[in-house]
């Protein structure tokens, strides 16, 4: 195995690139130091996140939402489009079969497209644990867009928008009535809420459901500008993300119906987070959730460096039995480790 | 997550005008039940799409399905231009329905298997460890 300088990374050669994401989903020393190098270079592009329920078309609209950003538009530089497509682990066999693949065949042969599938390796928050890591190389090899699609997400799965800048929550006509609208969870993670397979019967009732919920969720909603133009509005810094009010779209990605308005509403979500500071606050907070789970993960290993395992073994013994109870039990694990 | 792990991948591909991916299905579910970490393509993959792939998922296997008698093609051109992105390294397996006088042919190229129609998926997935190893 040759060494990956993250030079070549930098640099934008392909098959480094691959190897370093390789390097950092496993978890290796030398992913390790890789993402040391790059770190500098990261904070620069723009993460969106795409999520919703299996079948509702993720892949199908990824596909569609990386080719309008590569469609030559005067004047302009075409962004770099880095697609990362988490799919399940089996709890079972440990294998997994990615698909995402499948519906992303239109975007073959554009070499300012890379697209890397990954499984969740045992995570449940609808992303990899490694998944931020092969972010921030994308973001250090000058991808300016990377969209990250998560495993078909259920209600809670909403890591993502902790990742993510815009968060985008594909729901499908047909999939439960307006209580589902108002519950806690996926929706409430959304920037902006897309209604897929739009040309399916019932699409009006869901696009009317999910607007219903929002007149609820921003009863000031009419009096800053609907659709998110650049807006000036006073707004006390601890509510500062109460600005933007999620649009909600109509769209075919089959046919690729709608997705110029994603597109539009996607760049005025950009200009939003960036015009009211909420980028930094993201990029704040993104950065100390991986401070703490670092922590938290060094921290266990060093534990586990530490603890006899006959002290384990005799304290777990103790609370199967009943003689010692959990919390006591965690006391006296710490202190055996001596940290 | 302190340990390093690491997973066989493999990249299972429909090369040419194949109408129907029902045995490479059956593959890759096998893979995927033996632990390993399958990228499935879909159909109708050129060899420039399938090197493409094989590239950006840094998979150790690729494995082709050719059931279209193209296969003296297909193989040489995949594994030219495996060859030329510099993924040397990557096992090529091959299934489908390939005649028993093109397979000499096609090992010599440097393919590492050749399964057709009734291999048992337990053959396959011990070729593959043993070729990862």
């Amino acid at each position: 195995m040759p060494v990956i300088h993250a030079e070549s990374v930098l640099n934008g050669e392909r098959l480094a690139l691959s190897r370093a994401l390789t390097q950092i989903e496993n978890n290796t020393p030398e992913g390790l130091k890789l993402l040391e190098a790059l770190f500098p270079h990261t904070g620069k592009a723009h993460l969106i996140g795409v999520t919703g329920a299996p079948g509702t078309g993720k892949s199908t609209l990824v596909n569609q939402l990386a080719l309008a950003y590569r469609q030559p538009k005067e004047g302009n530089v075409l962004p770099r489009v880095a697609i990362v497509a988490v799919d399940p682990t089996s709890p079972f066999s440990g294998g997994a079969l990615l698909g995402d693949r499948v519906r992303m065949q239109d975007l073959a042969g554009d070499t300012g497209i890379f697209i890397r599938s990954m499984a969740s390796r045992g995570s449940l928050g609808g992303l990899a644990s490694a998944t931020a890591g092969l972010v921030q190389v994308f973001d250090a090899a000058g991808f300016e867009i990377i969209i990250i699609e998560t495993v078909g997400a259920g209600q809670a799965e909403v890591d993502i928008a902790r990742l993510a800048h815009s968060t985008i929550v594909i729901e499908a006509p047909g999939l439960g009535d307006e209580i589902q609208t108002i519950k806690a969870g996926i929706l409430e993670i959304a920037d902006i809420l897309v209604v897929n397979k739009s040309d399916k019967p019932g699409a009006e009732n869901t696009l009317r459901g999910l607007r219903n919920m929002l007149s609820l969720a921003h009863p000031d909603g009419d009096q800053i500008t609907h659709h998110g133009e650049v807006m000036d509005i006073e707004s006390p810094v601890d509510n500062i993300e109460s600005g933007w009010t999620p649009p909600v779209l109509p769209t075919v990605a089959t046919n690729g119906e709608g997705i110029p308005s994603l597109l539009k509403e996607l760049n005025n979500h950009y200009r939003y987070l960036k015009s009211s500071g909420t980028w930094k606050i993201r990029e704040e907070t993104r950065l100390k959730d991986q401070l703490e789970s670092l922590l938290g993960a060094a921290l266990r290993s060093r534990w586990e460096n530490r603890i006899s395992p006959e002290i384990y073994q005799d304290t777990l013994a103790k609370v199967i039995n009943r003689d010692l109870s959990p919390w006591r039990a965690v006391d006296n694990l710490i202190q055996g480790a001596d940290l | 997550m302190g340990n390093s792990q690491s997973k066989i991948r493999v990249l299972i591909a429909k090369a040419g005008l194949d109408g129907h991916d029902r045995g490479a299905k059956v593959v890759a579910r096998a893979l995927r039940d033996a632990g390993m970490e399958v990228i499935y393509t879909g159909l109708r993959q050129t060899p420039e799409m399938i090197t493409e792939a094989a590239l950006q998922e840094d998979v150790h296997v690729v494995g082709l399905s050719i059931l279209s008698g193209a296969h003296m093609t297909l193989v040489p051109k995949v594994l030219k231009l495996l060859k030329k992105e510099g993924l040397d390294e990557i096992r090529l397996f091959l299934g489908g329905i390939i005649p028993d006088e093109d397979k000499a042919e096609l090992e010599k190229l440097g393919v590492d298997g050749i399964y057709g129609p009734g291999t048992s998926t337990q053959t396959i997935i011990e070729d593959i460890q043993k070729a990862c190893q």
